[in-house]
């Protein structure tokens, strides 16, 4: 199951490394990370998005809890929570095309960052879900580049 | 006050109460040994950083205060590797400090650089490298306080030689301020009165207690609790000497070598009460089968130990003996008299037996004779293999910190060097290394330590010139195939205990095994006896790996 895991550190030299060798130690691939200072600028939050075995990621969870630099562990899942993840890529865009182009990347309320001869670059924000969306559209157009930030994620106020 | 990183490190050393540190000097801690040369701290100089590593987690388990080991950069930093994997498997209090290459040339490949903060990030509970020397003092203190509180573990600090002489103003820390570690002493109320139930309803229960026994101090409260409800107590490895195995309701150790009637316990039981122990493989055996009928409570400090390879019914995170302290008002003697009659017909039927007819030396003589002129007051240390299992079953263990071994890594090599450590922490005690003449190579060089130092350890060779366990299991598993296991061209144990400058005797009959001991243990200074034991003894009652643990070989139902 996809997991959603936001740690809170220290923001100390080596703290990032022991949580990454934690999940690798146990055989599972990271599929994003996001690190950024938070309100506090000795603190900082790590996003984790990572497929697995719930029981073992609970372990793992446990396991990084226990890091001496980490305040807080929580693993989204189960919970309310409001998830993005920031792209930009550069699409493959021949003459005569680039209106189809913007008016894909406007329904997903992406914006054209950068126009070139060739090529437009195009930075939208979502789930994983919306960005794989539009990129399914453009890839027939041909996909030259792209660049995620990985999930960041935060829970809901109280309704 | 204005002092250099190497006065501020080691008056912070002496602060948290350190009476010695194991290691070795080099390149990158120069400045460090020029300091120790007018310090009050005692310094033990052995002669691999291993055993240096080893000596220091010794005087941890024996003393319960923190070991502290002091290597240079690179080989020196690599070679203590193995000494705090295996004090961070047994939750051992330890800080290692490393000398490391000048700050500048971090990341360089200088000379006698590693990365040795990197290396050891698995198997250390925190590390810190240190950039400036305004942050030794609170290092050093926060190092001390993570390495003996909560689970305790082996805490690196690494010092690069530039910082060791930096000049700066010591600034000496009154608190410990860490956000992300509160260890969790006291057990929640609710669960401990949720326990306190399933204990007084049981039928069947069994105590399963491990080290956390001997890591919180609690083996009075834990006599309090197994009398006060009537429970028979079964330890770990790890466990032995939390609770006297002389008393009525010890079932001795169980697991892998365990005893017959502690595993069968375990499997009929109706409850377990898991304290301070963490259902390793070597213990359950077969998951599926450990204690199917029943319910389990567990006490640990550990949460990340509650339900990770068995699923726990009523989980307390807390000190051990905070929570039976908390147990022990709200339980109740229940007399069980079926279980306790069952349980006696198993010892009765499965005592831990050898045959001990012929003249030849049976290992297990070997330890029931040091067991026995020890009149109490040994502590014996291990190395890892047949020697430690027969250790473990064969001396009858009645205090904690009396039985120190390497449960969690199994490190050969482990014994001699831990003795060491024991001995200057103990200095009373007869410290006696129950060794096998494959693992006593591996650390031997600390001859010339306990030589110089006259530190009157014994070292107790069951010498049966193969490495015996691995002998044993080719033998029962891989159809007597005996690949790789005979020690031919083993040394001439006496003559190398006195090349060494040491004492050294050997036994090659069974009327020689108890008058060596007593002029071993009448010696004050380092002994080597070799005992000439039985090639083709095995350790039983022995589970095979993966079987369920009431599937011992060696068993009669």
């Amino acid at each position: 199951m996809r997991h959603v895991i936001s740690i809170l550190v220290e923001n100390k030299v080596g703290v990032l490394a022991r949580i990454t060798s934690l999940i690798s130690g146990r055989g599972f691939n990271i599929d994003s990370l996001a690190v950024g200072e938070t309100e506090n600028p000795a603190i900082s939050r790590i996003t984790i998005v990572v497929k697995g075995d719930d029981a073992i990621l609970e372990q793992v969870r446990k396991q990084i809890g226990k890091v001496i630099d980490v305040i807080k562990v929580i693993d989204f899942t189960n919970e309310e929570f409001v998830e993005r993840d920031l792209m930009l890529t550069k699409v493959n865009c021949p003459i005569g095309k680039r209106g189809e182009i913007i008016e894909i990347a406007d329904i997903f309320r992406g914006k054209i960052i950068d126009v070139g001869q060739k090529d437009l670059i195009i930075e939208i924000a979502g789930t994983e879900d919306k960005l794989e969306a539009m990129l399914s559209l453009l890839r027939p157009y041909g996909i030259k580049e792209l660049v995620r930030t990985g999930s960041i994620a935060i829970a809901r106020g109280a309704k | 006050m204005i002092k250099t990183g190497s006065q501020i490190l080691l008056d912070a050393l002496i602060r948290e109460g350190v009476e010695y540190v194991f290691g070795i000097p080099g390149g990158a801690n120069l400045p460090l040994f020029d300091a120790l040369y007018e310090s009050s701290i005692k310094f033990i100089l052995t002669r691999h950083e291993q055993g240096a590593g080893h000596a220091a987690d010794g005087y941890a388990r024996a003393t319960g205060k923190v070991g502290v080991c002091l290597a240079t950069s690179g080989p020196g930093a690599t070679n203590l590797t193995t000494a705090i994997a295996t004090a961070y498997m047994d939750s051992i209090p330890m800080v290692a400090i490393t000398g490391q290459v000048k700050t500048f040339l971090i990341g360089n490949d200088a000379f006698q650089e590693a990365d040795i903060i990197g290396i050891t990030r698995p198997i250390t509970k925190h590390s810190y490298l240190v950039k400036d020397a305004k942050d030794l003092a609170r290092i050093v203190k926060e190092a001390f306080y993570i390495a003996r509180t909560g689970r305790q573990g082996p805490v690196l600090i690494d010092l690069p030689v530039d910082v060791t002489l930096e000049k700066c103003e010591e600034l000496i820390p009154t608190e410990v301020d860490l956000p992300g570690y509160k260890p969790r002493y006291e057990g929640n109320v609710r669960q401990i009165m949720i326990a306190a139930e399933a204990i007084n309803s049981s039928k069947q229960p069994v105590v399963y207690t491990g080290g956390g026994i001997i890591s919180s101090e609690s083996s009075k409260e834990l006599l309090a609790f197994a009398e006060k409800g009537n429970f028979p107590v079964t330890t770990t490895l790890m466990g032995l000497g939390g609770f006297p195995e002389d008393h009525k309701l010890s079932l001795g150790m169980l697991g892998m070598h365990g005893t017959v009637y502690a595993n069968f316990a375990v499997t009929e039981c109706d409850l377990l009460i898991a304290i301070g122990a963490r259902f390793d493989d070597r213990v359950t055996g077969k998951i599926d089968e450990f204690a199917p009928h029943a319910k389990i409570i567990h006490i640990d400090i550990d949460p990340a130990s509650i339900s990770k390879t068995i699923k726990v019914d009523v989980p307390v995170v807390g000190d051990a003996k905070n929570s039976l302290q908390e147990l022990n008002k709200h339980i109740h003697f229940v007399e069980r008299k079926e279980w306790f009659d069952k349980i006696k017909d198993w010892k009765g039927k499965n005592p831990l037996s050898y045959d001990n007819s012929g003249s030849v030396i049976k290992p297990q003589y070997v330890i029931e004779q040091i067991c026995d002129a020890a009149k109490g007051n040994a502590i014996i240390t291990t190395e890892v293999g047949q020697n430690q299992m027969w250790a473990a079953q064969y001396f009858t263990y009645t205090k904690p910190r009396t039985f120190l071994s390497s449960g969690g890594l199994g490190t050969m090599g482990y014994g001699f060097p831990a003795a060491i450590g024991a001995q200057l922490g103990c200095p009373d005690k007869i410290v006696v290394d129950i060794a096998g003449d494959g693992s006593i190579q591996m650390n031997i060089q600390e001859l010339s330590t306990v030589v110089r130092l006259n530190i009157p350890v014994k070292i107790a060779v069951l010498n049966n010139g193969y490495l015996g366990m691995v002998r044993q299991w080719q033998e029962l598993f891989y159809n007597k195939r005996y690949s790789n296991v005979c020690l031919n061209g083993n040394p001439d144990f006496v003559k190398l205990a006195e090349a060494y400058g040491a004492k050294g005797f050997l036994a090659e009959k069974k009327e020689e095994v108890r008058p060596i001991i007593e002029k071993a243990f009448s010696i004050k200074g380092p002994v080597i006896m070799d005992f000439k034991v039985d090639p083709n003894e095995n350790v039983f009652p022995m589970v095979p790996a993966g079987q369920a643990i009431n599937r011992m070989i060696g068993t009669i139902a």
